[in-house]
């Protein structure tokens, strides 16, 4: 049994328990390729145009996948308990695929614990779907759950080791669909890596506590994913250097949520970049260099600053 | 202080609202915002983020005006998608503005009846529990009265003989509802303009063009934002059915699991806010041997984008045609018109067509 994991979206989130817990069934998995023009324009066909930029590259990962599996894997996600949901354009990948793609087999999992659905009942339907017992599919899936959250632990430390660095620390407030998508968010982390920036990931963040940070922010917001990001910003606020706020068009969340970051957080310099499907490279590489440019002048000014008072302090 | 309150517009139902508002707070003065106009967008539009849908823009708008008339309270209900989320953002915006006033969200988790009376007591309401209950049910009432007349008026005001004789009973209609307080009164109102609307006379032929119209609930509601869509419809002579009312928006949280199982064929899942009843009714219609379908929405609704592929399918199914709006604060009046009068002229062919293949 082969089964398809379309790159992008949720897989940026569960791709170890993902792969984990089919490897765990016996499953064979392909994953479809990084994310190129072909793929983007495939997806801008089969989907509607008013769609955001990372649904339509969800279509043409899912298209590139047709004919090479026999199932490719489409959660449906509305709510992770009370008052943390997400945006609906989760709800309904499930259904906007079948509906598009004729011939299409999908396996579907649903977590809607508002309505009794959690996770694990969701991955035991599944297993029980490709023909696996209840026990076995129970196991595979605390395996994974374990897998991922070891994963998503190391990544955090790592990132955490970073901080400490003396470069000029940027954090990217971003989905992990946006900033580690080839097309989209990796040539604008490249390019800040390359003029000596150090980007910092608010999605590594760990999970749970950025959600209570964001409280801070924001008390009436219900968005799962967007309240995890900006927790980030509360939680390393005083390590870092600035915020880019990375978004894609038109984000329904981030539309709200990015303007609130602007109206309240004004401690830090902080850029708002949306991307489109036809975004050009020198625009945005223009605007970064020169919100870099700004970063620096502020720290090069405290520095002067700085050495001015230890100057004094030397005299007297 | 004086506390005056106000609300953002959506259609005509300010006018039950208001009269609710009016009974609860009897202390307070309540005014409704000013009629949306040119300017209410262009206000509204400024000061909004860029790609935020545009019922937020018209909200925005609305509170801005009601502020300059001097009110202090403003009232924002949410819910649902984005919608849920406008209270914190507009609260945030105003206050950036330099605005003194005081913002009342009733958000989702809150919406049973303790949370609200509790809500209205920290305003300053002095009526007692059940008095509040019985006012409530009362402005329940009466939008359902309203939704009923309005919903046959967008029917038949196409077929009118007297022209305009539909309008005038319902704006009565309106100015006496402002002033209803029992049930008794409405009782007697909906009899008096029953008899009214059913006198009216009218001359509709058993084939005439039937188009439905499916979407989201602010720009299917307030006619501003659909650059009185419906009302071009009827002018040209068409049956206009909508179902997306604040009476079935109220019932819909019992029936969202039959919703989804009368729509099986085409969704598995609930795909967020309308969009579900969206796809359903779209069907229904359909089935029904509708001439053409409608469906509009705000630029970047997600859910509605959600519904489309579903509409499209039903569209190749039932060899039923749909025509796709999406409004925005720059949608110009123009455009809607020009495409509105070639789906008339196309789905009119059709019929012709048709007819003709019978008679041979």
């Amino acid at each position: 049994m082969v089964i398809g994991l379309p790159k992008a979206m949720l897989y940026y989130r569960y791709k170890v328990l993902w792969e984990t817990f089919f490897k765990e069934l016996g499953c064979e998995i392909i994953t479809s390729a990084d994310t190129n023009r072909k793929i983007l324009e495939d997806g801008i066909k089969y989907s509607i145009d008013e769609s955001c930029l990372p649904s339509k590259i969800f279509m043409g990962h899912v298209y590139s996948l047709i004919g090479k599996c026999d199932y490719i894997l489409i959660p449906q996600v509305v709510s992770y308990g009370y008052d943390n949901d997400v945006c609906v354009k989760f709800n309904a990948f499930y259904d906007i695929a079948n509906n598009t793609f004729e011939n299409i087999n999908i396996l579907d999992y649903s977590i809607n614990v508002m309505e009794g659905e959690k996770e694990q009942k969701g991955f035991i339907k599944m297993g029980k779907r490709l023909g696996k017992s209840y026990f076995h599919s129970l196991i595979a899936y605390k395996k994974a759950k374990k897998a991922q959250a070891l994963s998503d632990q190391l990544k955090s430390q790592l990132q955490a080791d970073v901080l400490e660095s003396n470069q000029m620390k940027l954090l990217i407030v971003s989905h992990p669909y946006i900033t580690y998508d080839r097309l989209i968010g990796y040539p604008i982390t490249e390019y800040i890596k390359k003029l000596g920036g150090l980007p910092i990931y608010a999605d590594l963040i760990n999970k749970k506590e950025s959600l209570q940070r964001s409280k801070e922010i924001s008390d009436s917001l219900y968005w799962i994913y967007n309240k995890e990001l900006i927790g980030a910003i509360k939680l390393l606020e005083d390590k870092i250097d600035g915020i880019i706020l990375l978004t894609a068009f038109p984000c329904g969340p981030d539309s709200l949520v990015n303007e609130l970051i602007i109206r309240k957080s004004k401690k830090l310099p902080t850029i708002n970049i949306i991307v489109d499907e036809l975004q050009g490279e020198a625009g945005l590489q223009t605007r970064i260099e020169s919100f870099m440019d700004i970063i620096q002048e502020r720290l090069n000014q405290q520095e002067r600053l700085n050495q001015k008072e230890i100057n004094k302090k030397r005299i007297v | 202080m004086q506390k005056i309150i106000s609300f953002p517009h959506i259609g005509n139902y300010y006018v039950p609202i208001e009269t609710l508002l009016k009974l609860l707070f009897k202390d307070h003065t309540v005014i409704s915002a000013p009629k949306i106009t040119k300017r209410t967008l262009e206000l509204g539009t400024k000061y909004s983020p860029d790609f935020v849908c545009v019922p937020f823009k018209y909200n925005l708008g609305n509170y801005i005006e009601a502020l300059e008339n001097g009110a202090n309270i403003l009232i924002q209900a949410c819910g649902g998608c984005r919608y849920g989320y406008y209270a914190e953002i507009q609260e945030q915006i105003l206050k950036d503005l330099g605005y003194q006033f005081e913002f009342i969200k009733i958000t989702w988790g809150k919406f049973n009846p303790f949370e609200v009376y509790n809500l209205c007591k920290k305003i300053g309401t002095s009526l007692s529990f059940p008095k509040f209950i019985h006012y409530v049910l009362l402005t329940l009432k009466m939008i359902k009265v309203m939704d009923s007349f309005e919903s046959y008026i967008r029917e038949n005001i196409g077929f009118e003989m007297k022209k305009n004789s539909f309008e005038t009973i319902h704006k009565q209609f309106l100015n006496e509802l402002k002033h209803i307080h029992s049930f008794r009164q409405l009782n007697k109102l909906y009899i008096k303009y029953n008899q009214k609307l059913k006198k009216v006379k009218i001359n509709k032929p058993n084939n005439c063009l039937k188009i439905g119209i499916v979407g989201e609930l602010y720009s299917l509601m307030e006619p501003f934002c659909n650059f009185f869509i419906e009302k071009e419809l009827a002018e040209n002579n068409i049956q206009v059915s909508r179902f997306i009312t604040v009476t079935f928006l109220l019932k819909k949280s019992r029936i969202e699991k039959k919703i989804l199982k009368s729509a099986k064929k085409y969704l598995k899942y609930a795909i967020g806010a309308d969009g579900t009843d969206s796809v359903e009714k779209g069907q229904m219609l359909a089935e029904d041997g509708y001439d053409g379908i409608i469906h509009i929405k705000p630029f970047g609704c997600t859910p509605e984008v959600n519904a489309m592929p579903m509409l499209q399918k039903i569209s190749n199914d039932y060899k039923i045609p749909i025509l796709f709006f999406s409004f925005d604060s720059q949608t110009s009046e123009t455009g809607i018109k020009t495409r509105l009068e070639a789906f008339y002229d196309m789905i009119l062919m059709r019929k012709e067509q048709e007819r003709c293949k019978q008679l041979i």
